[in-house]
């Protein structure tokens, strides 16, 4: 019964969809009022049947109902309620689902926040987002549905994936998906102005909280993805240049040029085809993400197709959104001209660069990634492309990024006389290069170029992140929340640098074949392998081992790596012992029988690693500072009250 | 030259600056195009000498060996058509199973044996990664058998 | 009107790329011929393996879920899925027919014999006649036909337990298996 009702909410939802867009874009041209509002009611409808559509499934599984196919795939009755929930989007289905909730809340978030916008506008952006959400609803109906049903009903359900089960990695999607249905937002503004043929720059001034936010969620569901690769799955390591975590990381890219396009666009009307390009690529790069790592076709070009009807689906709606939204651009974006000018060292420049470099950096990684792809699908032979190609085409650009970076935040709009900063600019830098040397040395005892280059980097950013407030504070100006959360978001960025450099120069990962009351030392700390022991869970069995952990002598520590078995499936699966430190991490985790009585282990110290997603949290926070910057709030009203402000003819 | 053209063209020198070092990670790195290969594919000498490359297959059951008591492992992927042993020293994935697909990353070493530096037993949630599932295909009767 | 080719840049890339990918949609292996999806299964009537004056095929198994199992004792994959298959069968929720696909039949029925036969009957076809019907392009290959007699999935490649959970058994009560 639920369950058809969940069904039946969907195409209520759909309909609601097409009504929606329907009656926004048809208002907008006829200048309809009653149209526009038919089509603002419709957002608010629609949230509601998609809501009660993921309601209806979130209630098949907690009440484990395995007559629905999709609830039987991905549940098992000795789950527990937590992971029940989270398997709602454990697989392919309930994802597009959990995508059509969120769309439909950012949706209705921008209708009732937009009120000041002019009417014809703000509902070309509320048909825009309407045509996503059809796309979404009818694939779902059409191919995915999450209601179909299983008769007779299974005895027990297939279960999640056992790596599903856990915490960071339920979270994960919620998070990612907002940010990536986020960017969606920005889209439609930019093809609503491109559709208007707009000239101006309010667009940008709208979009931009919106946009800030959407990328702050996409940063810690990226943060989120890496920390539980590293505790859970890749044994240690925290980015691989995997296509799945490249699919999520360069719609981030493309949104980080996005919001300091958006900031420029917004000021001095300056970058609007960029601005608008990126727009459109950011979300693009989210969708293209989406459907590729849905339907495996980044791990094999063939996978896209195993069910014919979806791939086909799935390149249609590609086509018609991208190819669509590209094709409006290449009709307006040749008379967005800029006829205002900026000096080489002024804000706009270093923006710029800042762009050029992102954009440079997504471009290489997307050609890695796809590389395989074409190579399939030409037969020319089955690649795949390595981290040493990603790390070298991120790290190029990345360098001269950081290093102007430091000088970018206090260069001034338009003519960027730094003045009396300079001074105190060549001072940091040099204490950051003195710092790094000296940390690279005392601490790890080693002096390597590309460390000491990463250290200087990171000091430097810091350094120079927190001269802002204290400049401005000296010159009794202001601080705003927009400028409080650029230094905190660039802060984040040397932090973050700061760990990645640690982790990756001074790291030490070694295989050991240990019985109980051997030792194993690395990096100065010494590891006992202490006791075995049987465990149990709620839906597991497996063994504990008791990792004693000390360094000259005093214990640090004991760490407890399990290798457990899951009842549902037979593949073992090993959860790490993991101890966190102010300057390392110490893992341990446990292999397999040896004979002889010993077992492998893998023995791994990581120093600054923490730093990385600390970091990362701090880009996330300082995005989110900006977003309620009350300005955004303000100049809207100013917009609506005095007619649009344009600083180009 | 306008500030504008100056610029542009300082913009358009950072994206072919950022290709070369691509384009010279390509070639300079070995590890940078990893291709492919099943046994029999390995064993006409299609595979590169002396570069890293990836080998996949089944893992033919009953040839998992371990030298006891330490990390070595050996073990046999196999087409069905032909085989080739591996070496592998550490932990292996919680996935790789006998009679199951993997990949294994490494070079060919002394007397035929792949020695293997990374051992990947997972993909999805199917444990045959597709270009194992695809190369196990038998296009057409080898012969008819006597 | 000058094309503005710097604009459209962006729109050309984006088209290459999803030609890339309509190419891989054509590519894949697993999608049925359109010939035969959601079709009828191809009628066949062809000598069993074990008594060629006994003829078994596709009505024997009419009016429930079965399944079609293309193999030959020259396919190396067919012989490692063969414990699966005989899994499967043992399990015994879907009748599974073999096709025996140019093959000899002294050598076939050696192998059952040694490896055990998870099959109801096995068709014998040396010429290949009926799998080249069936669409067939190599061996092993499953087909899943539902109780009216449509083919409703194929899977190509050496069956393993995860997949036929994960890929066929759902699909099992809608094709209307026998209870």
């Amino acid at each position: 019964m639920i369950p058809e009702l969940g069904h039946f909410a969907l195409i209520l939802a759909l309909l609601l969809s097409m009504a929606q867009s329907a009656f926004s874009f048809g208002g907008a041209a006829r200048g309809s009022a009653a149209w526009m509002a038919a089509g603002r009611s419709a957002v608010v409808g629609q949230f509601v049947f998609v809501a009660v559509a993921f309601g209806a499934l979130a209630w098949s599984f907690v009440e484990r109902d395995f007559s629905v196919l999709y609830v039987a795939s991905n549940s098992h009755s000795e789950l527990p309620l937590f992971y029940r929930i989270a398997a709602v989007w454990g697989a392919h289905e309930g994802s597009l689902l959990l995508w059509s909730l969120i769309l439909a809340g950012w949706t209705l978030a921008v209708t009732g926040a937009s009120r000041s916008l002019d009417a014809p506008f703000r509902s070309r952006v509320l048909g825009f987002l309407g045509l996503i959400s059809i796309g979404f609803e009818l694939f779902m109906l059409a191919t995915s549905n999450p209601f179909a049903r299983l008769m007779p009903a299974a005895a027990e359900g297939l279960d999640l994936n056992p790596l599903l089960q856990d915490f960071a990695l339920a979270v994960h999607p919620p998070i990612l998906y907002f940010g990536y249905v986020g960017f969606a937002v920005a889209f439609a503004f930019a093809c609503a102005t491109l559709l208007e043929g707009r000239l101006d720059a309010a667009w940008a001034r709208w979009t931009r909280p919106w946009t800030l936010t959407a990328w702050l969620f996409l940063t810690i569901g990226i943060a989120l993805g890496s920390w539980w690769a590293y505790y859970e799955l890749g044994w240690g390591g925290w980015w691989f240049w995997d296509p799945v975590e490249n699919a999520s990381f360069m719609p981030w890219l493309a949104g980080t040029a996005l919001i300091h396009s958006l900031a420029v666009t917004e000021k001095r009307g300056l970058f609007k085809s960029w601005t608008l390009l990126l727009a459109i690529s950011a979300f693009s790069l989210s969708l293209l993400g989406t459907f590729l790592v849905r339907s495996g076709v980044l791990i094999s070009v063939h996978a896209f197709a195993t069910d014919p009807a979806r791939g086909i689906f799935i390149l249609a709606f590609l086509t018609v959104v991208i190819g669509g939204a590209l094709l409006m651009y290449a009709w307006r974006a040749p008379r967005l001209k800029s006829v205002a000018g900026f000096e080489a060292t002024s804000r706009e420049s270093f923006v710029l660069f800042n762009n050029a470099f992102l954009v440079a950096a997504l471009s290489l990684i997307l050609l890695g990634t796809l590389y395989p792809l074409f190579m399939d699908a030409l037969k020319l032979g089955k690649v795949s492309v390595g981290p040493p190609y990603f790390n070298l085409v991120f790290l190029v650009p990345m360098l001269p990024l950081l290093a102007l970076l430091g000088v970018g935040m206090h260069a001034a709009w338009k003519r960027g006389l730094l003045g009396t900063l300079r001074k105190r600019l060549y001072a940091i830098a040099g204490a950051s290069v003195a710092v790094s040397i000296i940390v690279g040395a005392a601490a790890y005892g080693a002096v390597r170029p590309m460390t000491t280059i990463g250290f200087a980097l990171a000091i430097w950013v810091m350094l120079s992140a927190l001269l802002v407030p204290l400049a401005r504070l000296r010159g009794r100006q202001p601080l705003p929340a927009a400028t409080l959360g650029m230094v905190i978001a660039h802060f984040g960025v040397g932090l973050a640098t700061l760990g990645i450099t640690g982790v990756e120069s001074f790291k030490v990962e070694k295989d050991f074949a240990l019985g109980i009351g051997d030792a194993a030392s690395i990096a100065g700390y010494d590891f006992r392998f202490a006791a075995l022991r049987d465990v149990r869970g709620p839906n597991y069995v497996g063994v504990e081992a008791d990792v004693v952990v000390s360094r000259g002598g005093e214990p640090v520590t004991m760490l407890k790596p399990q290798k457990r078995r899951y009842n549902s499936g037979g593949n073992p699966l090993s959860e790490a012992g993991i101890e966190v430190g102010a300057t390392r991490d110490l893992f341990a985790a446990l292999g397999d029988e040896l004979g002889q009585g010993r077992w492998s282990l893998r023995l791994q110290y990581k120093p600054l690693i923490r730093y990385i997603w600390l970091g990362a949290i701090l880009v996330a926070l300082g995005g989110l500072v900006a977003a309620l910057d009350r300005r955004y709030r303000l100049r809207a009203t100013a917009v609506a009250r005095h007619g649009t402000v344009s600083a180009a003819p | 030259m306008t500030p504008r053209r100056k610029r542009l063209l300082a913009v358009l020198g950072i994206l072919a600056g950022v290709g070369a070092a691509a384009a010279l990670a390509m070639l300079a790195f070995e590890d940078n195009l990893l291709y492919f290969y099943n046994p029999s594919q390995v064993l006409a000498g299609d595979a590169p000498d002396g570069r890293t490359f990836r080998i996949g297959g089944m893992v033919t059951a009953g040839s998992l060996q371990r030298t006891d008591g330490t990390l070595e492992v050996r073990f046999v992927v196999t087409d069905y058509r032909n085989s080739v042993p591996v070496r592998y020293e550490g932990l292996l994935p919680d996935l790789f199973r006998e009679g199951q697909g993997v990949i294994a990353h490494g070079r060919m070493g002394e007397g035929g044996e792949f020695v293997a530096d990374e051992v990947l037993a997972k993909h999805d949630e199917n444990y045959m990664p597709p270009e194992v599932a695809e190369s196990l295909h038998e296009p057409q009767p080898a012969r008819v058998a006597e | 009107m000058r094309i503005p080719w710097r604009f459209l840049a962006p729109a050309l890339l984006f088209a290459a790329l999803a030609a890339v990918l309509a190419i891989g949609l054509r590519m894949d292996p697993n999608r049925l011929p359109s010939a035969l999806i959601g079709k009828p299964a191809p009628e066949f009537s062809l000598e069993s393996l074990g008594d060629p004056g006994w003829k078994v095929g596709t009505a024997d198994l009419a009016r429930q879920a079965w399944v079609l199992n293309v193999w030959g004792t020259w396919c190396p994959p067919c012989r490692d899925e063969h414990p699966t298959l005989v899994e499967i069968a043992r399990e015994n929720r879907v009748p599974m027919m073999g096709l025996n696909w140019r093959d000899d039949r002294t050598l076939a029925l050696k192998w059952l014999a040694q490896l055990g036969n998870p099959y109801v009957s096995v068709a014998y076809d040396p010429e290949g006649r009926t799998a080249i019907d069936w669409g067939v392009t190599g061996a092993p290959e499953t087909f899943l036909i539902d109780a009216n007699g449509i083919v409703v999935k194929k899977y190509v490649g050496p069956m393993t337990m995860d997949i036929w959970q994960r890929e066929f058994v759902p699909l099992l009560p809608a094709a209307g298996e026998r209870r």
